[in-house]
């Protein structure tokens, strides 16, 4: 079936109209805060939501089928029962999901440049970073969502968090909190790479090892020394045993501020280096 | 009169490359200027480097007296872009990019709104407005393009080969847009491959080639430099041609070229001829050909093509050009 569009007729704008829709310098608002700027482009990338909802499939289906996945594959022989298993597994899947779903960042960067509208939003006179923090801003929106299905997959299959409400909701914003500084990685990636698929691929071979080699499935001690010594400096161990001691209750106040003071130096290094390349693109 | 651009000896490399190779512009506030030059000449680069998208490796480069790296953030604001490619948000609607835009310019979200259904209005677009920008048309697109780079009236706006890839009606809209907007004292630096293009909006054309001015003038002093345009003819038989060639040369005055084609040929008016006369010659030529009997099978009468003012300019001879 083919559709034919009416001939559009389409005057240019009549000099008087123009006239009365263009405004002098007098007229020009002041530039925007910082904030307003980021949240500008905070708005965009929710409107993007709403306007491609398949792209939420990543922090829904996929945490969902994470989780289930792992649950039932290893709880038995890890745990002697799924249930038991769960207690532990799930802290770990959420971080997982939520980590892996934060290289989508440096994809949703890397298509924008693709396109002109960055080159538009360049030469705007805005607070520089503007445009990042907006994908940031929007990104939080995706963490938050996967971070609530897993959780209510998690409940439903057993989990019972020794830690209550207030002890789940503070893990997951340590997770969120971790998860924006850890992005700033991938919008420096989203901005060097040249193409998305290039992009995918290093994000790929960096989380891989990164989620796996941790103690998200099993307690480190029980892996061989030199594979200990390895998953224990991965940051995610700490992230992992962060989160699982908030929502078990039990917080474990050095993992904590390892990865608040990891959330601020990735932030630092990794904000600076995008920016210093994004001004210079 | 106030300077809008001004750069020396800009020069910006990609690697082997020099894209820009000491390119010197002065282009006067108020005006459209036209920089014309085939792919590949630098063109976008000088105006990415402008428009502070791209840092030139030498050279200095100001916009209304504000160095464009020094003082990159008071160039942006008094700047607009629109690129090669449309520079909007192909996910959203076109109404949602003209807010997205308003707020980023530090309008307050009912401001945007409603600056944006005026400017969409005015575009024809209020239709549109609510669809997603994948499905508009080239020119819809553009139109929604230069909608966006007007919303906070720039000083000057660059326009990236605008009409590149548009079909003749959606060219010719674009083109009254810029009239318009130059008419409300906004500077355009135009840049094109047509030289069409430049004729009907700019007023003064720079030249450029492997990134640097070759000429640069008004359109008069350009066409000038170049000829009033140039013959061409199709003949029914190729055993005609000689005679056609001795017709040619005798009216015109000109050296006729004989082209690879065995029935066609053609002559370059000389720089003196003017437009008026170039037709009336071409009229006489006409008569002179019907009483040597010769069969003509197309002929036409054009401006200077692009290829012709390059050849004029830079002095690389003309094929298979016989003296008459």
């Amino acid at each position: 079936m083919t559709t034919t569009e009416a001939p559009e007729v389409v005057a240019a704008p009549r000099t008087e109209d123009l006239a009365a829709l263009l405004i002098t310098d007098a007229e020009r608002p002041p530039r925007p805060s910082a904030w307003a700027a980021s949240s500008a482009f905070g708005w965009r990338a929710v409107r993007k939501i709403k306007h491609v909802p398949e792209q939420l499939f990543d922090v829904t289906a996929f945490p969902i089928i994470m989780t289930l996945m792992f649950t039932y594959l290893f709880g038995g022989a890890l745990a002697g029962s799924v249930t038991e298993y769960l207690q532990f597994l799930l802290p770990g899947i959420l971080v997982m999901s939520v980590v892996m779903i934060t290289m989508y960042t440096g994809v949703a960067v890397n298509t924008d440049i693709a396109k002109g509208v960055f080159d538009r939003f360049r030469t705007l006179p805005i607070w520089r970073p503007a445009p990042m923090v907006g994908y940031l801003l929007g990104d939080l929106l995706r963490y938050v969502i996967a971070s609530v299905v897993i959780i209510a997959v998690g409940l439903i299959l057993g989990f019972r968090p020794g830690g209550g409400v207030l002890g789940v909701a503070a893990g997951v914003g340590l997770l969120i909190v971790f998860s924006f500084a850890f992005s700033w990685v991938w919008t420096m990636f989203g901005l060097i790479m040249r193409t998305e698929k290039a992009v995918m691929g290093i994000s790929m071979l960096v989380l891989f090892p990164l989620t796996f080699l941790s103690n998200v499935f099993v307690s480190p001690t029980t892996m061989p020394g030199w594979l200990e010594a390895a998953v224990e400096v991965n940051p995610v161990t700490k992230l992992v045993a962060a989160v699982r001691s908030m929502m078990a209750g039990d917080w474990d106040m050095g993992a904590i501020t390892w990865v608040l003071i990891a959330s601020a130096v990735l932030t630092v290094v990794f904000g600076w280096l995008t920016m210093r390349k994004y001004n210079r693109l | 009169m106030t300077t809008a651009i001004e750069t020396s000896g800009l020069v910006k490399v990609f690697g082997e490359k020099r894209a820009l190779d000491g390119l010197d512009l002065t282009v006067p506030a108020g005006t459209v200027y036209g920089v014309l030059g085939p792919n590949g000449a630098g063109k976008t680069t000088a105006v990415k480097v402008l428009a502070t998208l791209l840092r030139p490796d030498a050279g200095e480069a100001r916009v209304f007296g504000r160095d464009v790296i020094r003082d990159a953030d008071a160039v942006r604001g008094r700047v607009s872009l629109t690129g090669q490619y449309a520079s909007v948000d192909e996910d959203l609607t076109g109404a949602e990019n003209l807010v997205l835009l308003g707020r980023l310019l530090g309008h307050r979200k009912q401001q945007a709104r409603e600056r944006g259904a005026a400017l969409l209005a005015a575009f024809g677009l209020t239709e549109a407005g609510e669809r997603q920008v994948k499905t508009y048309s080239g020119g819809m697109r553009r139109r929604l393009d230069i909608a966006a780079s007007i919303l906070n009236t720039p000083d000057l706006l660059f326009l990236d080969e605008p009409t590149t890839g548009l079909d003749p009606r959606s060219r010719n809209q674009v083109w009254d847009i810029v009239r318009a907007i130059v008419n409300q004292g906004t500077t355009v630096l135009l840049t094109t491959q047509y030289l069409d293009e430049a004729d009907q909006l700019a007023s003064r054309i720079a030249v450029i080639d492997h990134g640097r001015v070759i000429a640069e003038g008004t359109k008069g002093e350009l066409k000038a430099s170049v000829g009033a345009g140039a013959v061409h003819l199709r003949l029914r038989d190729a055993a005609q041609r000689p005679e056609a060639q001795r017709v040619l040369s005798r009216v015109l005055a000109a050296p006729v070229t004989l082209e690879a084609d065995p029935v066609a040929l053609s002559a370059r008016l000389s720089a003196e001829v003017s437009e008026e006369g170039a037709a009336d010659r071409a009229g006489a030529l006409l008569g002179e050909l019907a009483r040597a009997g010769v069969h003509v099978d197309t002929f036409s009468l054009g401006q200077p093509t692009l290829d012709e003012v390059f050849l004029a300019l830079t002095d690389r001879p003309a094929n298979q050009e016989v003296p008459a």
